[in-house]
């Protein structure tokens, strides 16, 4: 089995993080990752850039709109 | 706060039987995900309301056909895509043809990154990244620019990066919610959040050429 360089690392990284690589493929990306910094950099990255996608904001509707749905939902009780 | 919270099926009996509380829980857990999506295929905040509002009519009507074969979450993201593109083709700003099904081979990460085979190592970085400053993630310039660069994705990469990473929704609800394959949802996804990464790099001047 040859080993990972880094650019099929780049391209291997979220089927790395999903858990859909291979278990020889997840094997070659860990032993790359103890090697090279530069990856090692990469993957931090790539988790930090997720998690702050997943702390952007929160959205809200606006309080007419809000009871607007719950005036339909009312609605469609009464049939 | 992952979707898979909303799937019980006391909850779903709730509805049914008519009951306001739940409904009014379900509504509010589920807006700002809802306004989320909405925005992927919108331009303006008033027309994701619109959009999040005829989805929860729809959702109403047909919720006494829900076969449960989802989680409630996902089937009214499912509604919520539909109607949001419906409106966003009618604004222009989503093409009616634009395919989910992105086939050709786009280059996410430029090829000048990495050796050649002219090199000392082909395929390792030539231009490598380097650590990103302490706290610069945190800014609000930084999330401006997330903000931004989400936005410009193609369609269908930004629908799955939206779902995926700033709903919280799991592959499987991704792909049911777009009505695509597990493979073209990973490869979405990974187009996007290379792009996002990148752009962050560049805005950070992080890296350094090694060869």
């Amino acid at each position: 089995m040859s080993e990972m360089v880094c650019n099929e690392l780049v391209g291997a990284i979220t089927a790395y993080l999903e858990g859909s690589l291979s278990d020889s493929d997840r094997r070659r990306f860990d032993a790359h990752i103890a090697e090279c910094s530069s990856c090692t950099e990469y993957l931090a990255q790539m988790r930090e850039t997720i998690d702050r996608l997943g702390n952007l904001d929160e959205r809200s509707l606006t309080r007419e709109t809000r009871e607007g749905i719950i005036a339909a939902f009312r609605d469609w009780r009464a049939g | 706060m992952g979707p898979s919270d909303f799937s019980g099926t006391a909850r779903l009996a709730s509805l049914r039987a008519g009951d306001e509380r739940a409904f009014t829980e379900l509504v509010d857990e589920l807006s700002s995900p809802m306004l989320k999506l909405a925005g992927v295929y919108v331009a303006n905040q008033a027309t994701a309301e619109e959009a999040v509002q005829e989805a929860w009519i729809v959702v109403l009507k047909s919720l006494n056909r829900f076969e449960g074969r989802s989680t409630l979450a996902t089937w009214i993201f499912g509604i919520v895509v539909n109607i949001a593109r419906k409106r966003g083709v009618r604004e222009a700003r989503s093409r009616p043809f634009s395919s989910f099904a992105e086939t050709e081979d786009e280059a996410v990460m430029g090829p000048e990154r990495f050796q050649s085979a002219d090199d000392g190592w082909p395929g390792h970085w030539a231009i490598a990244p380097l650590p990103w400053p302490e706290h610069a993630l945190e800014t609000a310039e930084t999330t401006q620019l997330i903000r931004d660069i989400v936005a410009d994705l193609p369609e269908a990469q930004r629908a799955v990066i939206t779902l995926r990473d700033m709903v919280g929704c799991a592959p499987g609800e991704t792909c049911n919610a777009l009505g695509i394959t597990d493979i073209n949802q990973r490869v979405l996804l990974h187009r996007a959040r290379t792009k996002v990464r990148a752009a962050l790099e560049t805005a950070f001047g992080a890296t350094v050429v090694l060869v």
